[in-house]
């Protein structure tokens, strides 16, 4: 029990802080805040696999995160008939195309001996191929987008139950992560690094650019949701009556009946924004959980030793007999897909899709910052540092606003300085993130909870 | 005739804007370079730095404009590169004491220091949003352009003109003196010679009495002078907008590896290569081609072979296949 005593602390701590919020500013703010840090921990769940177990460096979480928010738009949302209908064929044929180019490339590696000739017959297929690809798709690629472009203008998607579209997203991202591993994975690490941050950086921009796609950054709106909507709620009576009796002491005071029923009014609206959050709350709760122990299973399986030890010494581990290539794709697979679920969760969480909000800052070094300040390779750090950091790029502003004002007050109202301040005061959260990141790498390299090595 | 419109279509909208962009990226290419090869690790802050340096440019030429100061034709940026190049300097020295100086006598992996470098970036994007706000900033004045398409016309007589924007002539000019400089202090002096021996082998460096803390002094001048340049260089051409000198890195390490990291002179080509190919790929010939074809062979497309909505994308696929197929660069030779 003693070695889990400052897990349990750091944890308490951080839900005491969120409890407070709720107490301070409002229970729906603080609901917000603990859906995102759910979300974030299950990033930094994924992020944790790569760099904490395989000591792979991924700075590419940005694009995976983007592709499982595009998952629930292909999943979720019902197809645009008419699209297809102008346009649907063509892009199947380009489908094929493109599944011809990669099989052809394969056949030719496999096929002819490593020469010129086979480079260049590659780049002739490749060249052949984009150019089909562009003669095929252009012209249904307009008439797609010419369908009603203020509300559709894309293909759609299935119109399958959204929940579906996180099993989705996992795919895309992980199939993602698969061309990448193939590519990148043999580079050191800072290459690495480097060559992840612009592949994210590509398929961010496919993603806003093609807008029979998924409208590009014209945005999707209006997303389903695997909880119900608050209007919904404000209108049936058993959520009426549950709002009575929870707050019947507080209803109990007031004696006019139209005062009594407005206040009601109120209140179920209020509550109705809490329970739909709460269902949130109870699906990512669910995804977090289920990742934790499954992660935790494996950190402490033969499959997890096998990792760190290729983490270690990748040359011993792989003088032992192990498959470090494999694994190292294995381990890059599995995180990206992780990630891709959070992603997908995301876009379910906001109800809209906006590729044009994915950037490098919030999706890639800000997940990288928590599983820092978290712990690397301790699966409850990687988690609190995601909660501790959300909450810090979330309660910076108002916090350094309060200081601001505290140390300002005795400067006049439209003192320039202050006024400057005070309008600035979003951006302290750059600077809390990033000196808590040089605090810790500095002073605790392996982070709040650091790794534990359970030997027997 | 008709062939030299061509021509002067390509330069007007292709080569100038290539070179200009180019010469942009060269200088932040061999900033990185210089401290990869010497402080042997990926600066996640290249884009910040430079905007920090731009920044104090940007309000000291606010600042002189309200005095009444400027160069005549010249932009008023110029008279304050030297200042500004001071406060980015001492503002590398300090980040540097107070947080590269102890992973580097720790000797800690470079994977460390690059996450180190998150951190500072971190702090810099802050500091200047801070200081600055995060909003567009023009602060080009004087002579807008050396040569107006109009005048050009009358003085030829051809169809299409050729403008010349001071901004770009002022870009290439100061890249060229600011680089050649650099080379000449690299390869001919005492001090570049150590810091190249450095940056070859850091132990028979120290063997043979090089001081490192001088050559990392020097280094963090040197870079200091280069991000400021270059990102005021840019900040006049284009505009100062914080966010995109952040975006900027990424096209500026494509330029840095495609030239082979810790290779300056590889990193000043790498720019250009960066610069030309994202450019020409993302160009609509469309024009080129009605003046250089025959009549009947005229196209009727855009002649575009990328949408210029992928114009960082280029940036990075050639990246991607560099590091692939030659992961030293393409341009070989001996670092640094």
């Amino acid at each position: 029990m003693r070695q889990y005593t400052n897990v349990i602390t750091a944890y308490l701590i951080m839900f005491t802080l969120i409890i407070l919020v709720g107490i301070f500013q409002s229970w729906s703010i603080a609901l917000t805040i603990l859906n995102y840090c759910l979300i974030s921990a299950v990033m930094t769940i994924g992020a944790n696999i790569q760099w904490g177990y395989a000591g792979l460096i991924n700075f590419g979480i940005m694009g995976y995160t983007a592709l499982g928010g595009l998952a629930v738009v292909l999943v979720s949302v019902a197809p645009v008939e008419e699209a297809w209908r102008v346009g649907g064929v063509n892009m199947m044929i380009c489908l094929g195309v493109i599944i011809g180019i990669v099989f052809s490339i394969r056949f030719t590696l496999k096929k002819i001996a490593k020469s010129k000739n086979r480079n260049y017959l590659v780049a002739a297929i490749i060249i052949i191929g984009v150019l089909l690809l562009q003669l095929i798709s252009a012209p249904a690629i307009e008439k797609i987008e010419a369908v009603e472009p203020a509300k559709t203008g894309f293909l759609g998607g299935l119109g399958l139950p959204v929940l579906f579209s996180w099993i989705a997203g996992a795919f895309l991202a992980g199939g993602l992560a698969f061309v990448v591993g193939k590519v990148a994975l043999g580079l050191r690490a800072d290459y690495l690094a480097i060559a992840t941050l612009l592949i994210a950086e590509i398929v961010v921009s496919i993603i806003k650019h093609e807008d029979w796609l998924a409208r590009g950054v014209k945005n999707v709106i209006g997303l389903k949701r695997p909880a119900p909507y608050e209007i919904n709620l404000q209108q049936s009576p058993w959520f009426i009556d549950l709002v009575e009796k929870f707050h019947s002491g507080k209803l109990a005071l007031i004696n006019s009946v139209s005062e009594k029923q407005e206040v009601l009014n109120q209140l179920v609206i209020d509550a109705s924004s809490v329970y739909v959050k709460l269902c949130f709350t109870g699906l990512f709760l669910t995804v977090v959980i289920i990742l934790l122990i499954v992660t935790q299973k494996a950190l402490y399986s033969p499959w997890g030793r096998m990792m760190r030890a290729i983490r270690d010494n990748e040359e011993a581990a792989g003088a032992m007999g192990k498959n470090v290539v494999k694994q190292h794709l294995l381990i890059f697979i599995l995180g990206s897909a992780i990630v891709g679920i959070a992603g997908a969760m995301m876009v379910t969480n906001d109800g809209l899709f906006t590729p044009g909000s994915y950037r490098p800052m919030r999706y890639t070094f800000v997940i990288w910052v928590m599983v820092i300040v978290g712990g690397t390779g301790n699966n409850f750090g990687a988690i609190l540092g995601g909660f501790v950091v959300w909450f810090l790029w979330v309660e910076a502003a108002p916090i350094a606003l309060f200081f601001i004002n505290l140390f300002t007050a005795h400067l006049p109202e439209t003192n320039e300085i202050r006024v400057h301040l005070i309008n600035s005061a979003p951006y302290f959260r750059f600077l809390v993130i990033g000196t808590a990141l040089l605090v810790i790498m500095r002073f605790r390299p392996q982070g709040i909870l650091p790794e534990k090595i359970i030997k027997n | 005739m008709d062939f030299i419109n061509a021509i002067l279509v390509l330069l007007n909208y292709t080569i100038i804007p290539a070179l200009t962009y180019g010469s942009q990226l060269a200088l932040g290419a061999i900033f990185v370079t210089l401290i990869y090869g010497i402080l042997r690790f990926a600066n996640f802050a290249t884009g910040d730095m430079m905007s920090f340096g731009t920044m104090f440019a940007v309000l000291l030429t606010y600042y002189f404009q309200s005095l009444g100061i400027n160069l005549g034709i010249f932009p008023t940026a110029l008279i304050t590169i030297p200042l500004a190049t001071f406060m980015m300097i001492l503002y590398m020295l300090s980040i540097d004491k107070f947080v590269f100086e102890y992973y580097r006598i720790k000797k800690s992996p470079p994977v460390q220091l690059a996450m180190v470098s998150v951190g500072v970036m971190f702090v810099t994007q802050a500091i200047i949003r801070i200081i600055i706000g995060p909003a567009d900033r023009t602060f080009l004045d004087g002579e807008k352009f050396i040569l107006k398409a109009s005048e050009f016309k009358e003085m030829t007589g051809l169809n299409e003109g050729l403008t010349i924007k001071s901004t770009q002539a002022i870009t290439i000019v100061i890249t060229m003196i600011v680089v050649s400089i650099m080379f000449w202090f690299l390869n001919k002096t005492k001090t570049g010679t150590s810091m190249r021996a450095y940056s070859d082998n850091e132990d028979l460096a120290l063997l043979s009495g090089i001081d490192p803390k001088k050559v990392v002094l020097i280094t963090w001048i040197i870079a200091g002078i280069l991000a400021t340049i270059g990102g005021v260089l840019y900040g006049i051409d284009k505009s100062y907008r914080p966010f995109v000198y952040f975006n900027n890195m990424l096209p500026i390490f494509a330029a840095a590896i495609v030239g082979g990291i810790g290779n300056p002179f590889g990193a000043f080509l790498g720019g250009y290569v960066i610069a030309f190919a994202e450019i020409f790929l993302t160009y609509a010939y469309k024009k080129f081609f009605t003046y250089i074809l025959p009549e009947s062979l005229e196209p009727n497309s855009m002649m575009q072979i990328l949408s210029t909505d992928y114009k960082f994308a280029v940036s990075f696929s050639i990246l991607v296949i560099v590091l692939l197929f030659r992961p030293s660069g393409i341009f070989k030779g001996k670092t640094l």
